[in-house]
């Protein structure tokens, strides 16, 4: 294991180019490319790894860069790739077809607001309009976390009793762009780690069938059914993924959520990648101040625990949710899926502060504002737009 | 007295095209994939289908009229998931041919980037279009491989705009072989399949595929309707080696176009100036004797 000051684009890429070499024994591994800002420097990565049995293919689009993911893992191989912003709008006819053919590919998307207008900053627009493709979705909030949530993807999309993609999202540039103290894992780890991939369904001449033919609704029930019992089975198999992560890497990776001074907290706290960092320092002070608040950090959207979440909220008489995303018409994506995570479960307030969108920095003064609001409400009202940006 | 296991026809392989496919009678298809399994023998293909008649033609699951391993791509990507595959394959060692099999649609008009990337990239991959010069699998509406002329469901009064020439679109990307095929002559059908299969890397096979349903026209025609149009020269078969030295392989014999155009309903009720298309045939003959005469294949080269 070495320890090393790396971007979060090059741990993404390192660890990737580590995963596919690690299936060397059985069919290699294979990549598809297509550059976009800020995840570049994690495909430029990939392609400067010298594998035994894989290939990287520079494609014209994203669109071919998820095909020939798609191919190369129904042909057998490790597969994975890396997009943002409109490359994920543009790649997204395929990102369902990977969801839906059951392939465990691993992607990862440094979260970029769509355009136009043109924006190169992060916020989750992205990543949340692959909401309903069938793909489980991770975030990380830091160097590390991206690092173990990519080993845990390909662990758990490679399960038989999973068998569904994996994304891997982090901040564009308050992560991809920024360096950070990670503990890197070396080959002989990631392969103790990592079975070769069996992927049942790969194409057989001896056994010779026809992958997406046509099916009629009876069937295509039963196929989405499928994916539904098999993202019930996340849970179970990331939580053994964890445990056998720690033997091998000597640290504990963070599951599908962490929850901080919610014990006995009335007011919480609910955000996703680098907000959360900036929420739990604000949240450390204001402790020490004696206000009984606390946080939940978001690592897992699809599936999302409700379970698991209903009870990091625990006895909170007031939640409140930063979204860095925007549904037009609805509001904050998190918002409206932990809400409905709660129906019929608890009265709980919920209100949703929209912040940071298109990029704009959430600092903790803004953090401040928000809490101040939020111990004092009365009644949740519509989601409240924070203008974070000068 | 020999008995019938004894005598029954008995196949190495399962057939890659299974009785029961959904094609409609005539469909030039039909031919040309029991073509393509005769060709390929022993090396049985991997199929990667974008979305068109050639998928349907599997038919419902959970049967499937492919005897051979099967993909179905998204309708641009054939090209792309082909290279997955092939990737693949290679890495492993394994040299089963990935056909790519595409209608005009995927090939000249929403496939077209993923095609000239891969071609670019020359990956090793056989890149089979059957070209009905429509969208049949959505009833029938002009694509860019629609010659002039022609009646479709989106030109009701007669496609104005040139059929596309794909053969110098793919022979600019330099791959190491290109060729049309024509159902109305096997042998040269047989012998191009042949050099595709001994070939690596892109190979771009072109193959006239009437549509008795599009066309309008009597199935029991098909194979005469392209006879018809390889005398008239209106579908020149030749093929093109390296990207630059071109052959023809079968000549024109001044068969009238009326031939092929008075027998289908989709060239009636608009006015098809035949000597435009006329004067199309001459220029597109004299672009292709003039590489034959200028950029000659060596004569033993097959």
């Amino acid at each position: 294991m070495a320890r090393a000051l790396v971007t979060g684009n090059y741990a993404a890429g390192y660890t990737l180019s580590l995963a596919g070499e690690s299936n060397r024994e059985a069919m290699g591994c294979a990549v598809g490319a297509y550059p976009i800002t800020p995840q570049t420097e994690i495909i430029e990565t990939v392609a400067a790894y010298k594998f035994s049995k894989g290939r990287m293919v520079a494609v014209e689009s994203e669109h071919s860069a998820m095909a020939v993911c798609i191919g190369a893992s129904l042909a057998g191989a490790r597969a994975f790739t890396a997009s943002s912003s409109n490359g994920l709008a543009y790649m997204v006819e395929n990102v369902y077809m990977a969801g839906f053919y059951r392939l465990p590919i691993v992607m990862i998307a440094v979260n970029r607001t769509l355009g136009p207008p043109w924006n190169i900053w992060t916020d989750q627009s992205d990543s949340l309009m692959l909401r309903d493709t069938g793909w489980i979705q991770l975030y990380a909030a830091a160097h590390q976390d991206l690092v173990d949530a990519i080993l845990l993807a390909f662990r758990i999309a490679e399960d038989h009793r999973v068998l569904l993609p994996v994304l891997v999202s982090m901040d564009g540039f308050l992560v991809s762009h920024t360096s950070g103290v990670v503990e890197l894992p070396e080959l002989e780890q990631v392969e103790r780690y990592l079975p070769n991939l069996d992927l049942p369904h790969r194409l057989r001449h001896e056994h010779p069938v026809t992958v997406g033919g046509m099916t009629f609704p009876h069937e295509t029930e039963h196929h989405r059914k499928g994916m539904i019992d098999a993202m019930d089975r996340v849970p179970e198999v990331l939580r053994e993924a964890i445990e056998e992560f720690e033997p091998v890497f000597g640290r504990r990776p963070r599951g599908a959520m962490a929850a901080d001074f919610t014990e006995d907290a009335e007011t919480v706290l609910i955000a996703c990648n680098t907000m959360s960092r900036t929420l739990k320092n604000v949240i450390r002070e204001r402790r020490k101040r004696g206000e009984k608040i606390g946080m939940i950090e978001t690592r897992m959207f699809r599936p999302l625990i409700e379970d698991e979440l209903r009870a990091a909220i625990g006895p909170a008489k007031r939640v409140g949710i930063l979204d860095r995303n925007i549904s037009p018409g609805s509001g904050g994506v998190f918002w409206r899926e932990i809400t409905s995570a709660l129906q019929g479960h608890s009265d709980v307030l919920v209100q949703d502060y929209l912040v940071g969108l298109g990029g704009g920095d959430v600092t903790p003064a803004i953090i401040n504002e928000i809490i101040d609001d939020l111990v004092t409400r009365k009644r949740a009202v519509a989601p409240i737009w924070k203008e974070v940006a000068a | 007295m020999s008995t019938v296991a004894e005598t029954a026809h008995k196949p190495e392989h399962d057939c890659l095209l299974r009785p029961g496919s959904t094609n409609c009678a005539g469909c030039g298809m039909s031919l040309g994939l029991q073509w393509l399994d005769e060709a390929l023998g022993e090396n049985r293909p991997v199929m990667v289908i974008p979305a068109c008649c050639g998928i349907v033609t599997a038919g419902k699951f959970p049967t499937t009229a492919y005897g051979v391993p099967t993909v179905a791509a998204t309708f641009a990507a054939a090209a792309a998931v082909g290279t997955g595959v092939s990737v693949v394959q290679e890495l492993n060692g394994d040299d089963h041919p990935v056909v790519c099999w595409a209608g005009d649609g995927g090939t000249y008009d929403i496939g077209l980037a993923t095609i000239s990337a891969a071609a670019e990239r020359n990956e090793n991959i056989i890149f089979f279009c059957y070209d009905n010069e429509i969208y049949g699998n959505t009833g029938g509406q002009r694509s860019s491989a629609t010659p002039a002329g022609v009646r479709t469901t989106t030109t009701p009064f007669g496609k104005v705009e040139t059929k596309k020439d794909i053969m110098s679109i793919m022979a600019a990307h330099r791959v190491p072989y290109a060729a049309t095929l024509s159902l109305a002559h096997r042998d040269d059908f047989m012998r191009k399949l042949a050099t595709a299969r001994r070939t690596r890397g892109f190979r771009f096979l072109l193959m006239l595929s009437p549509c008795p349903t599009g066309w309008k026209s009597e199935p029991t025609q098909s194979v005469e309707l392209v006879d018809y149009a390889v005398r008239s020269g209106l579908f020149p078969v030749y093929e093109v080696f390296g990207g630059t030295h071109y052959r023809i392989n079968v000549r024109r014999d001044g068969t009238p176009v009326e031939e092929f155009t008075q027998r289908q309903r989709r060239y009636r009720g608009v006015d098809v100036d035949l000597d435009i298309v006329r004067a199309q045939i001459e220029q597109r003959w004299q672009f292709l004797e003039t590489m034959e005469r200028a950029f000659p294949v060596a004569e033993d080269r097959r």
